[in-house]
């Protein structure tokens, strides 16, 4: 049996979306910025798939930027406020567990010369709502918090951010690419000005992402070129993706809360399986409220690695920690803030769920898990010593 | 980042597995907060080893970097076994991912240290 649960660092392509985006990879191939009779179809398919993305967050057309990638919209919302605002301040707030997309570049505009506050999280990887009000400064810019964290699954009170965001009249940038398609995202509602995401999270294409700028927040380029997405975003236009993008977007937020339900119980089965089974273990942010498939299981006694490729020898694919990292031998920055002990941090698998898994699935993976800890764990000396103490 | 076959073959059938009781030579080396540990124990005979085993808390290149030394020392006389490198387990390995090639000195250093506390009790008492 072959089992995907790293729903969270990417997901199947849907097959009618698939077939949505065909033709614009090979019949309807003008470029959409040319004026000639080739170039029709794909304008109207761009306009088409923006109109569709603004319509589903109740903003405007003209407030859509389409990207490259969720990186690519977290990298320009942050330089591009950085740029466009530094005349009234370079301090910037964030949070301690935001993905290496906003953690790299707010470190690279460290080096320019900005001031980064990252606010701590509780052990469940809450943002701290106090510390945020005590960080603010009259230079303060911008505020950039995630709305769900990708390793643990914990959703950030992005509503009370952006209330105290607004009373201080500082931008207020949401990272949301775990979360849209998943929950309700309505950044006018919320009081979001910037907000980013990406098309692979919702069983859309990858290479495609997308950033909501509020008309009204001031624009500074982050990269030039051409005048495509209004100036914003040069390159040729990418029109098979941004109509995947859109497509994916619309029919996940149709089966939103249906899912949400179907996957909850899932993961739920799931946790209360492995916990009746696997001694030793602890299920990170448990008790807040998370996405729906996503289940992060700390493993004592073992590092994470070792379970990661023992699975995906029987065929299950989970990642540990961020799977962006995994070329990085450091414990999670996620775990590690939220408190979780560095021995403990590294045997951290996470399980991400999607629309494809069955129970049949949840019940292979209870049992190939179950004895691949017990295995792993008789060559671990951590184990045995504490076996051996008790 | 892939592993070889070999480096998967140790890791899913590691060779010897478990601990010598009253070892003639034991090391220790790592840190759990590094997420890597790893224990060798030696078993030897007139300056042979007649027998070794691991246990080893870390990632896949760590277990078949323990198992693959356990391997390469055993039936070897002290002498010989202090010439294993971390080069030597890399080589055996079939080669090892750049980041991953502090598991391969872990082993170097948990045999050695293991062969140095057997060299340690056999010194005379003075
Ligand atoms: S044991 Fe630390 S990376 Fe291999």
């Amino acid at each position: 049996m072959r089992v995907y649960l790293d729903n969270n660092a990417t997901t199947k392509l849907d097959d009618e979306v698939f077939r949505i985006m065909t033709p614009y990879l090979t019949e309807f191939y003008g470029n959409a910025s040319s004026l000639h009779l080739f170039s029709k179809e794909t304008t109207d398919a761009m306009n088409g798939a923006r109109e569709t993305v603004a319509d589903i967050l109740g903003v405007s057309p003209d407030e859509i930027i389409f990207t490259a990638s969720g990186s690519e919209a977290d990298n320009m919302a942050l330089r591009g406020i950085a740029k466009a605002y530094r005349n009234r301040g370079k301090h910037i707030i964030s949070s301690s567990i935001e993905h290496h997309a906003i953690k790299n570049t707010l470190e690279d505009l460290r080096q320019d010369g900005y001031e980064i506050t990252e606010l701590p999280v509780d052990k469940n990887a809450l943002v701290d709502l106090e510390a945020l009000k005590k960080a603010i400064r009259d230079d303060t810019i911008l505020i950039s918090v995630m709305h769900a964290n990708n390793e643990v699954g914990t959703i950030e009170p992005v509503e009370e951010i952006a209330k105290i965001a607004k009373a201080h009249k500082i931008i207020f940038h949401v990272d949301a690419v775990q979360t849209m398609g998943k929950i309700k995202v309505a950044p006018k509602e919320t009081g979001i000005d910037l907000l980013s995401f990406s098309g692979h999270k919702f069983y859309g294409p990858k290479g495609i992402g997308c950033l909501y700028w509020r008309n009204g927040v001031r624009f500074a380029h982050t990269l030039t070129g051409g005048n495509q997405e209004k100036h914003r975003r040069p390159g040729t236009s990418d029109v098979a993706s941004m109509v995947g993008l859109a497509a994916a977007l619309k029919k996940a937020v149709a089966n939103e809360d249906e899912e949400y339900r179907r996957e909850s119980e899932l993961r739920d089965y799931f946790e209360s399986e492995i916990l009746k089974k696997i001694p030793e273990i602890v299920i990170n942010a448990k008790d807040v409220k998370r996405l729906a498939g996503t289940s992060s299981v700390t493993f004592k006694y073992l590092e994470g690695e070792s379970i990661l490729l023992s699975l995906s020898m029987k065929g299950i694919a989970v990642s540990s920690g961020s799977a962006c990292s995994s070329d990085d031998l450091q414990a999670s920055h996620v775990l590690l803030a939220m408190g979780i002990d560095p021995k403990f941090a590294h045997g951290t698998i996470r399980f991400s769920l999607g629309k494809y898994n069955t129970k049949e699935e949840i019940d292979y993976v209870v049992t190939t898990l179950t004895e691949i800890i017990a295995r792993l764990r008789s060559l671990s000396p951590l184990w045995n010593e504490y076996i051996g103490a008790k | 980042m892939q592993y070889s076959e070999k480096v998967m073959e140790h890791f899913m059938n590691p060779r010897n597995v478990g601990v010598i009781e009253n070892p003639d030579g034991y090391g220790k080396v790592g840190n759990p907060a590094c997420g890597d540990i790893m224990e060798i124990f030696l078993k030897v005979d007139n300056d042979v080893i007649t027998d070794a085993k691991f246990r080893t808390f870390g990632c896949a290149s760590a277990i078949a970097s323990s198992s693959i030394s356990t391997e390469l020392v055993k039936g070897k006389s002290i002498r010989d076994a202090l010439q294993l490198t971390n080069k030597k387990v890399v080589e055996e390995l079939g080669g090892l991912p750049a980041v991953k090639m502090h598991c391969s000195v872990l082993a170097e250093e948990a045999i050695k240290l293991a062969i140095e506390n057997y060299l340690s009790k056999k010194q005379p008492q003075s």
